[in-house]
């Protein structure tokens, strides 16, 4: 379903993304890892068409995002960090909105609104400003807005930070669930995420690919490393050593 | 135009259009745009003792000072908000063009300048009353208040596309109006050709011709000139052209 393949940015002189190249296919959940700043969101946002890569190409189902754009965009579903909203809007009208513009109008909004709010446990809110909800509401609202369509393609930027360890948990099982018939790529900081909802992972560093494979394998990577905390540690640098 | 662009530049106009009527920015605007532009006629204008029924020199020559602040009030908004709240990000990931986006917001706050102007009809009703004026003028002259209105929203919305501040963007919108009303205005233009040698005569000229006075007095007087509405619209034109490099470079 996804296709990157030798993707590069450059912001000025400095590179974010080096040369990564990777595949998702339906079904397949694979966990962004790597320390902060290591181009995690930057390579989510060229693969979901919002910044334009220096070089490389991506393909979502077949389509060229260069190429076709919007085409393109029609099937994936994008968490962004930081879950933005509109403020002034109810969170029923939020997801409303999203809808329509996503082609989805009449009896089919509601419908799809509606599975979206019980899905992502939003019902108590549905007509509460966003302005007023919690960080936990407003993560769940934002997630709900990627998955109005019912993508095939779902791209998640740190879903679960903000959350509470049961709201984690939640969305966890819900990322696990739907990566049974979807191609799944999200990014996290917390190494058990891994464990508990990828099928693959890829470590990330400086903006290339220090390591890739099954939770299983990246645990063995490194001789002596027992837990993938320590393989993490051990292949990506930290900011105390430049 | 395919349906599906109608359909997305709808659906980001109807979002927009009801957003403006949930912040409480709007109605400030329309009542101090009302008690302006009426404060202006009946006690600078001296609508009443100039004992004519006519709205050029009274009612619609004071426009263009009110949408100088008025209409980048109105329209800071457009994309300064997306920045802020991130939700551009969210918006350029979804299957629509930057266009369709550009496009719906800006009817949307044209629609809601359209009303601020219809909210004036009583003026006209008045004027109506007291004499019997000449509809002509009365007709271009709101045409070309409308026009000017949505100049500067343009202006601004080009300038929201680069900050993530609504007061950046206010001010510089501002700056930018004022600058573009004031090269065209009879009294500095004449000075400025007295002070520069008379070779540069028709570069002034021609600076003053891309201003937004020179088309809009020319209308408001009653002449229905071609030539101005399309001044107008090739500003805002060049204005959305802008707006959309503006974004596209947000995203580089």
């Amino acid at each position: 379903m996804i296709q990157v393949q030798n993707l590069r940015k450059e912001f000025g002189a400095k590179v974010a993304v080096d040369n990564v190249s990777f595949t998702v296919e339906k079904g397949e959940v694979l966990g962004f890892l790597g320390p902060n700043g290591a181009g995690k969101s930057t390579s989510m946002r060229m693969v979901t068409g919002y910044f334009r890569p220096t070089s490389g190409s991506i393909k979502i189902g077949g389509i060229d995002m260069l190429e076709s754009p919007e085409q393109a965009k029609k099937s994936i579903g994008y968490l962004p960090e930081n879950a933005p909203l509109y403020s002034d809007m109810t969170v029923a009208s939020f997801l409303g909105f999203c809808a329509e513009v996503r082609g989805i109008t009449g009896a089919a909004k509601a419908k799809a609104v509606d599975r979206v709010l019980d899905l992502c446990f939003l019902h108590r809110v549905r007509n509460q400003s966003v302005d007023t909800l919690s960080k936990g509401y407003r993560h769940r609202t934002c997630f709900a807005q990627s998955i109005i369509h019912d993508p095939d393609v779902l791209i998640l930027d740190e879903p679960t930070d903000g959350l509470d360890p049961n709201q984690k948990h939640e969305v966890r099982q819900l990322i696990k669930n739907m990566g049974k018939s979807k191609a799944i790529i999200f990014s996290t900081h917390i190494l058990e995420e891994v464990d508990a909802a990828c099928s693959r992972a890829m470590i990330i560093d400086r903006g290339k690919v220090v390591a890739d494979g099954t939770p299983e394998s990246l645990r063995k990577l490194v001789p002596g490393c027992a837990s993938l905390d320590e393989v993490f540690r051990s292949i990506t640098r930290s900011d105390l050593e430049k | 135009m395919k349906n599906s662009d109608i359909a997305n530049t709808l659906a980001i106009f109807k979002r927009e259009f009801l957003s403006y009527f949930n912040s409480p920015v709007l109605y400030v605007i329309v009542v101090i745009y009302l008690l302006a532009s009426m404060g202006f006629t009946f006690f600078f204008g001296r609508f009443l003792d100039s004992d004519n029924a006519s709205l050029t020199q009274t009612f619609f020559f004071w426009h263009p000072w009110i949408y100088i602040v008025l209409a980048p009030a109105v329209g800071m908004r457009l994309w300064s908000e997306e920045h802020r709240l991130g939700t551009f990000e969210l918006l350029m990931t979804m299957p629509l063009s930057p266009w369709q986006a550009i496009v719906g917001k800006f009817v949307a706050a044209a629609l809601v300048w359209a009303i601020g102007l219809a909210l004036t009809f009583s003026i006209v009703i008045t004027v109506s009353w007291l004499g019997s004026p000449d509809p002509g003028p009365i007709i271009t002259g709101y045409v070309a208040s409308y026009l000017y209105a949505l100049g500067c929203l343009a202006v601004t919305s080009a300038a929201s596309a680069y900050t993530r501040s609504q007061v950046v963007c206010f001010i510089v919108s501002v700056a930018l109006c004022i600058l573009l009303t004031l090269i065209g205005y009879p009294g500095i233009v004449d000075s400025v050709v007295r002070t520069l040698p008379g070779s540069l005569e028709g570069l002034v000229r021609f600076v003053s011709y891309l201003s937004f006075m020179d088309h809009f007095y020319e209308m408001t007087k009653g002449i229905f000139v071609i030539r101005d509405v399309l001044y107008f619209i090739s500003v805002i034109v060049v204005a959305l052209i802008i707006t959309h490099l503006g974004l596209r470079s947000k995203r580089a």
